[in-house]
This record gives structure tokens, C-alpha cells and sequence, in this order.
């Protein structure tokens, strides 16, 4: 054994053979490699893809507002001749997914240019889509119209489409309205809508022997003989805070006027008018009525009270039957009653689901077509085969198919003079959302304060609609 | 034959700085070097990395937030389209935003219920495993078990159980008569005790949390301390405050940070409720309600996380003087 020469050498040889070959620096050496590796590939995989990918992945940087998940579907590729034009959809439940399914196969069959579908979690993909239209939006998409519409048509964020409506047929001049931004351009093409009404189950009123309220008169005695019969008059549910909007929006046009409803929605008159209060002091009236303490109940749960013979009727939109799938035969309904004779009843909420195109969409040309055909009475066929839930804007579609319910709510539609789209859907979406949500679930825990109540909105609504 | 003997274990003619070599301990020029060029390289880009991301994901959106909040912007557009308000946004959340004194109050409540509640009630189940009782092991995981799950999978849980007309707590008072039918308790719908009702569900979660923390300090404390406690005839009651929690100040200081963080970050479980709205109210559900989403009040939003801001760094502050006067000393 030789003596060691230098510190070095003493030092080396402490520590065994082994050890020595891998030390501290070179493992972390190899770790910053191999990480920036893998870190530098995923970042780079996250800067490229479309913007399903983007958006898909910013849902779940949302704070997981809903508990679906988001999914991320593409459509059947392939049709080199047709090309392919790419579907922004939120239908993510299961029977609107097969209906956007259905009109992409539809489509391929007519035009041969196939649709890569992009599908979102319903409410995730309203919630992102401020940064879907300002990132790399898919040509065509779902949305609503209203001023949810106008809005993104007057920052230029969608595309004009008044030379495909001049080829469309079968729209009423209300649906075409609907589809008009403040330029007097259309930008929306309408696929379907769904009335809001009063629901009820038949047989439980004929055994009872209630009949269909056509005043509002009417509507307190019979929810007072739905009380001592033991059944809880109106359901009601407000957790998520949007359905209240619709007892407020058709109680609005039928005390003051459809005219007023969209003044009030645009801000135009203030609400602390005197008129917005007598709307708030005639809910007070009618809230004993209905189903106590709804601010921890959710539609389906209210739903289900329908279904289960608890509650007497419902107001809530067409989508209220897909809570009572079991007795679909067994339910009906009648448009609120009036109040001011002067008025009528004629006015009612429908909000209409349709289609936009991106202002800057790849493939021009074939995203125009698909919304022309979109615009079809073909389309709307499809739609209405596949769906029994809602209705088709078309009204050269067949509605053969349609259920008793669904003709009696085209009905009520067509002859309705006087539509509007929804309280969220008719005003600027931050009113809506920040200040109409807390205000209204405000009123029904406190609904003897309406002057502090429509003061506080005001006062919001001015900083909101002035800036 | 021995090796080193009565010769110096190194030959003296070999010493010399040597520069390849970590630890060479010899002054270079009157300054000690302790790493090397390769080193130093090493040791730059480790710390630089970190912080370009954390100055990139943190403090430039941070700084953004604040200089948004003096402005009215809806999101869409480019910065040519921001308009800029001064103090308006400040002056209409402090007066004309009916949601922000509530979710104030509502921070304060919730930073209390976990400082004198949950966090207590961990520091107690730690000190109870700690005695190493029979089926400690047992008790162990279901406490633990909450932390492990996700808070938005926790709402979801407890909604399950508080449920006016479905849940499984109303039904269990019901069955005991210590309800009636006609009149059951809402608990996510009625704002006096919605808050109380979540804080129960998070203070489920935070005990086993500090419960954790806490086991595992004790764990560290020397056991010749208790060994002197019990031969002084000390009880366990004044062993453990007169010796065992002075000896754990800094697990203490731990919990307490943790504690105040975990309460100004509350957010997942009143935004799975109900979007912290009727008695939910938080300053950070605000926040997400007005800047993400289809609401997009930019420069609003921004005014209520800059107020967030502020309370933390008050708190932050706080601990850092704690931490330094301690350094001092």
C-alpha cells in the first residue's frame, strides 16, 4: 500500500470505488438534464395544438366551476376531397353530444366536408369563452342569441353571415331579429329554442280538480286550494341562482310591458324605478306560495318535488322534462297568467340556442356552407329526430316526430308576438352574473326590503353599464 | 509494518492549493473560496431558474393585477382598449358592492373557527396519538384520510349530507324526532348558518392536516425532557404546556402560518356549494366570480384581489418581523 502523494489522493481514497464514480454533482447534473428535457417537450407541446387543446386545458384552471369534466372530442376525420371545418360545441351532455353527432354525419353525407367537433363541459365553455374568441376560436360554434350575441358581434369578434341568411328560408321575423346585431347585420344562425311556461301534472290537477289559472286572481285561489290540500303550490329553486331570473323576467312583462322588460334589460330606464318595484312587491306576494327556503335547492331537486305529487305546478323551462323522463305523458303546461288585462299574456321567455361563425375561421368558404346548411330545414329535421327536449327554430322542418308537449309549445311560441331571450342572455353577462345573481337571492331571503334592494342594483348597474 | 507511523500521513512537499478541487480551504488572494467555477455555474442557474418562474407565474401577474386595478377593461381587446379609472373601482367595492363586507367578515370568522377550532383540535388528536395508545394506527388514517382528498371532492361529499329534503343529516335528525318533516333545517340555504355548515366540513379537512404536522414535531422532541417531567412528578397536562410546547415553537410558528394561509386562501368549497353567494361570501370567491368567467370585470376583480393582497401581506409581515427578531436573538 503506498503512502498517498497529495491531500487529493488521501482524500480519494476515503471514500470506496463505487461511490466515488457517481458524486453529488454529476447526479444532479443528469437530473437537470432529463428534467429540462421533459419540462422543455411539455412546454413546447402546450405552445403548439389547436385551440381545443388550450381551452380544454384552461378549463380545468377555471376553479372547476362544474363538476363535469371537460372532454376534448374530435369528429370523424378523413374526406380529403371535402375538406374539414372545425365545431366549437358545448353540448356535453349525453343527448345534445348525439344531436351535434348526428347533424356533423348529416353534413359529411350532403357535402362531404367533415366536422372535427370540439366538445366542452356546458358551463365551462360559456365561462371561457371570452378567451376562446380571443384565442384561436373554431370556425363554427354554439351560442345563444340576445345580447350575449350583439355584444361579441360589436367587438368583431364573430363573423358577419347576412349573405347566408339571405338564402335561408323558414325563419319568422322574430328569430330573424334575434339574429340581427346592433348594425342591423346577422351574425347568428338559430338551430333551436324552448319556452319558458307554467308546469303541471295532469292527473293530479283533474283529481284534485284544479283548472288553469288565466288571471292572476285566479293563480293566488288556486294556490290557496293547492295549500289546504296539502301539496306545496309553487316549486321553487334557487341555488344556482339563474332560475329565479325567469319568475322575474315573465312577472316584469306581465305587470309592465315587453317594452319595458327590454328597456330595463338595457339599462335604459333605472331600476329603482317605481315600475321595477311593483314587479318586486307582486313576487312578495306570490313568494308564500312557493316552495320555502329554495336558496338550497336545485332545479332538479325542485323538479323531482314536481314529479313526486309534492308540488302543484312549475315555472321553469322545457328542459324540466328531462327530470321526468317516468311520466313524460303526464305533464302539461299553460303560459303565466296576466296580471294588467291591458298587457295580456303574450309575451314569454324563449331563449333560442343557435350557431356563430369565428371572424377569422380557417376555412372560409366550407364554414359558410355549414352555416347555410345548419340554417336548413334539413338541419333542423335532424335535430328534431334526435331530440324531443326542445324545439326547432325552422319551421320548415318536420315536426312529425315531435311529442304533445313539443306541439303545444311550438304552438305557444309561434303565436307569442313578443319574445325575449332571458334575463342573462338579454343583458350585459357581468350584470347578470355579479350583481342580478346576489340581488335576487337578496329579495328572497329579505323581500321586505325592495327600495334598499332596487337601490343597491341601480347603484351597481351604473358602474357596470357606464364603463 | 504500520501505515502512517511516525511519518506525517501526507508528504509535506506535495501540499499546494489546488485548483480543480472542491474544499481546498486555502485563502486565494485573502478571499475564501468555498465553490468552483463549475459550481458557482451550477448553483446560478438552480437559484435563476426558479426565480425567473416565479417572477413570470407570480410576481409580473401579481404586479399586473395591481395596475389593473385602477381601470375599467372587459378582457377583450388589446391594451389600447383599457380605460383607466383611478380609485373608482376601490370607492364601489367598499360602497356599492353588497357582497364585500359580508365575505370580509366572513375571512375573519373563518381564519377564527380554524385558529381556536381546527387548528386545537389537530394539536389535541396529535397529542393523543402521540401517547402511542392501542389502535392509534387506527385512528390515524380516517383523520388523515379529508387532507388526501380534494377539496372540490369534499364539497361534493358534504352536500350530499346537507341537503335540505335529500340529505343524509336531516334524515338522522328526522328518524330521531329531533327535527320535524314539515320543517327541515337548510343548510347551504340559510345564510345565518350556510358558513357554519361549510366551516364544519373544512375544519374536518384542516384538523387532520395539523394533526399530521404536529405528530410529526412531536415525534422530534427529546424523550429524556418527559423522562424529567415524569421523575418531577409532573402530570401530562403541565408536561405538555409547560415543557413540550415551548420546546415545539418552531412547529408552533409552522401551524400558525399554515393556519392564516389556509384561511385567506378559502375558496374550493364555498365556489362547489354555490359560487360563494348567500352567506358563502369570500373574498376570494369574489374574485374568481368577477374576473374569471363570462363576467369578466377585469379591472374590478383586480381591485378586490389587490385588497386580498394587502391583508397578506399585513400577516406576512408579521411573521417575517416574528422570524427575524427571532434570528437576532
Amino acid at each position: 500500500m503506498t503512502r498517498p502523494q497529495s491531500e487529493a489522493e488521501y482524500l480519494a481514497r476515503l471514500t470506496p470505488a463505487s461511490v466515488a464514480a457517481t458524486s453529488r454533482r454529476s447526479l444532479l447534473r443528469g437530473a437537470m438534464g432529463a428534467g429540462a428535457a421533459v419540462g422543455g417537450a411539455a412546454l413546447l407541446s402546450a405552445c403548439g395544438g389547436s385551440a381545443s387543446t388550450s381551452t380544454s386545458t384552461s378549463t380545468s384552471a377555471a376553479g372547476g366551476a362544474s363538476a363535469g369534466a371537460a372532454t376534448s372530442d374530435t369528429g370523424a376525420g378523413g374526406g380529403a376531397s371535402g375538406g374539414e371545418v372545425s365545431f366549437g360545441s358545448n353540448a356535453s351532455d349525453p343527448l345534445p353530444k348525439k344531436v351535434v353527432q348526428a347533424l356533423a354525419d348529416a353534413f359529411k353525407a350532403t357535402s362531404g366536408t367533415s366536422l372535427k367537433i370540439n366538445t366542452q363541459d356546458h358551463g365551462t365553455f360559456q365561462e371561457n369563452i371570452n378567451n376562446y374568441l380571443q384565442g384561436k376560436p373554431d370556425d363554427v360554434f354554439t351560442w345563444f342569441a340576445g345580447y350575449r350575441m350583439r355584444f361579441f358581434a360589436a367587438k368583431g369578434l364573430i363573423a358577419d353571415v347576412s349573405d347566408v341568411w339571405g338564402k335561408l328560408q323558414g325563419y319568422s321575423d322574430g328569430f330573424k331579429a334575434a339574429s340581427t346585431g346592433d348594425d342591423g347585420k346577422q351574425y347568428f344562425v338559430p338551430s333551436s329554442y324552448y319556452p319558458w311556461a307554467v308546469f303541471y301534472r295532469p292527473s293530479v290537477w283533474k283529481e284534485k280538480g284544479y283548472a288553469v289559472p288565466k288571471t292572476m286572481d285566479e293563480l293566488k285561489a288556486l294556490c290557496q286550494k293547492m295549500q289546504k290540500d296539502g301539496l306545496n303550490p309553487i316549486a321553487f329553486a334557487d341555488k344556482d341562482g339563474w332560475p329565479a331570473m325567469g319568475t322575474f323576467d315573465v312577472l316584469n312583462m306581465r305587470v309592465n310591458g315587453y317594452k319595458f322588460h327590454i328597456d330595463l334589460m338595457a339599462h335604459k330606464v333605472p331600476w329603482d324605478d317605481p315600475k321595477v318595484k311593483k314587479v318586486f312587491s307582486t313576487w312578495a306576494e306570490l313568494l308564500p306560495y312557493h316552495q320555502a327556503d329554495p336558496l338550497g335547492r336545485t332545479w332538479q331537486e325542485a323538479a323531482q318535488s314536481l314529479q313526486n305529487k309534492k308540488s302543484g305546478m312549475y315555472l321553469l323551462g322545457l328542459f324540466v322534462t328531462q327530470q321526468m323522463t317516468a311520466n313524460l305523458d303526464d305533464v302539461d303546461f299553460f303560459t303565466f297568467p296576466e296580471i294588467d288585462s291591458t298587457i295580456g299574456s303574450d309575451a314569454l321567455d324563449a331563449p333560442i340556442d343557435g350557431f356563430m361563425m369565428s371572424a377569422k375561421p380557417k376555412d372560409e368558404a366550407r364554414a359558410k356552407a355549414l352555416m347555410a346548411w345548419l340554417g336548413t330545414k334539413e338541419a333542423g329535421d335532424v335535430l328534431a329526430k334526435t331530440d324531443p327536449t326542445t324545439l326547432v327554430a325552422n319551421s320548415g322542418s318536420s315536426t312529425a316526430a315531435y311529442t304533445a308537449l313539443q306541439k303545444k309549445s311550438a304552438e305557444l311560441v309561434g303565436s307569442a308576438k313578443n319574445i325575449a331571450q332571458f334575463l342573462d342572455r338579454d343583458t350585459r353577462p357581468d350584470f347578470a352574473s355579479t350583481v342580478m345573481i346576489p340581488g335576487i337571492k337578496t329579495f328572497l331571503q329579505n323581500p321586505k326590503d325592495i327600495d334598499g334592494l332596487c337601490k343597491s342594483i341601480e347603484g351597481q348597474a351604473k358602474t357596470i353599464f357606464t364603463a | 509494518m504500520s501505515i502512517g507511523g511516525d511519518l506525517p500521513l501526507v508528504a509535506p512537499a506535495t501540499v499546494a492549493p489546488s485548483k480543480g478541487v472542491s474544499h481546498s480551504g486555502v485563502p486565494k488572494g485573502g478571499r475564501v473560496r468555498r465553490l468552483t467555477g463549475a459550481d458557482r455555474l451550477v448553483v446560478i442557474v438552480m437559484v435563476t431558474i426558479p426565480l425567473i418562474l416565479t417572477m413570470i407565474f407570480v410576481v409580473l401577474p401579481a404586479l399586473a393585477s395591481v395596475i389593473l386595478s385602477f381601470s375599467s377593461w372587459d378582457g377583450i381587446g388589446g391594451f389600447d382598449k383599457i380605460k383607466w379609472i383611478g380609485f373608482t373601482n376601490y370607492e364601489n367595492v367598499f360602497t356599492n358592492y353588497p357582497p364585500f363586507w359580508p365575505a370580509m367578515q366572513h375571512n375573519l370568522l373563518w381564519l377564527a373557527m380554524m385558529f381556536f377550532v381546527a387548528t386545537p383540535l389537530g394539536m389535541f388528536l396529535a397529542v393523543l396519538l402521540d401517547k402511542e395508545m392501542r389502535g392509534g394506527r387506527l385512528y390515524q388514517t380516517p383523520i388523515y384520510l379529508p387532507v388526501v382528498l380534494s377539496l372540490a371532492l369534499v364539497g361534493f361529499i358534504w352536500q350530499l349530507q346537507y341537503s335540505r329534503d335529500f340529505g343524509l343529516l336531516n334524515a338522522i335528525l328526522q328518524y330521531f324526532h329531533l327535527q320535524s318533516p314539515d320543517a327541515p333545517v337548510d343548510w347551504f340555504g340559510d345564510p345565518s348558518i350556510s358558513l357554519w355548515a361549510v366551516m364544519v366540513a373544512a375544519a374536518w379537512r384542516h384538523a387532520g392536516y395539523i394533526m399530521l404536522l404536529y405528530l410529526a414535531g412531536l415525534k422530534g422532541v427529546d424523550p429524556s425532557l418527559r423522562e424529567a417531567c415524569a421523575v418531577d412528578g409532573a402530570s401530562g397536562v403541565q408536561t405538555f404546556f409547560r415543557v413540550v410546547f415551548p420546546v415545539l415553537r418552531p412547529i408552533n410558528i409552522i401551524v400558525v402560518v399554515i393556519t392564516v394561509i389556509e384561511s385567506l386562501r378559502a375558496f374550493d368549497l364555498v365556489w362547489i356549494v354555490n359560487k360563494g353567494g348567500n352567506g358563502l361570501e369570500l373574498i376570494s370567491a369574489l374574485v374568481t366570480l368577477n374576473v374569471v368567467g363570462e363576467a369578466s370585470r377585469i379591472g374590478f376583480g383586480s381591485a378586490l384581489a389587490t385588497i386580498m393582497l394587502v391583508i397578506s401581506v399585513v400577516f406576512i409581515a408579521i411573521y417575517l418581523a416574528t422570524i427575524f427578531r427571532e434570528e437576532e436573538q
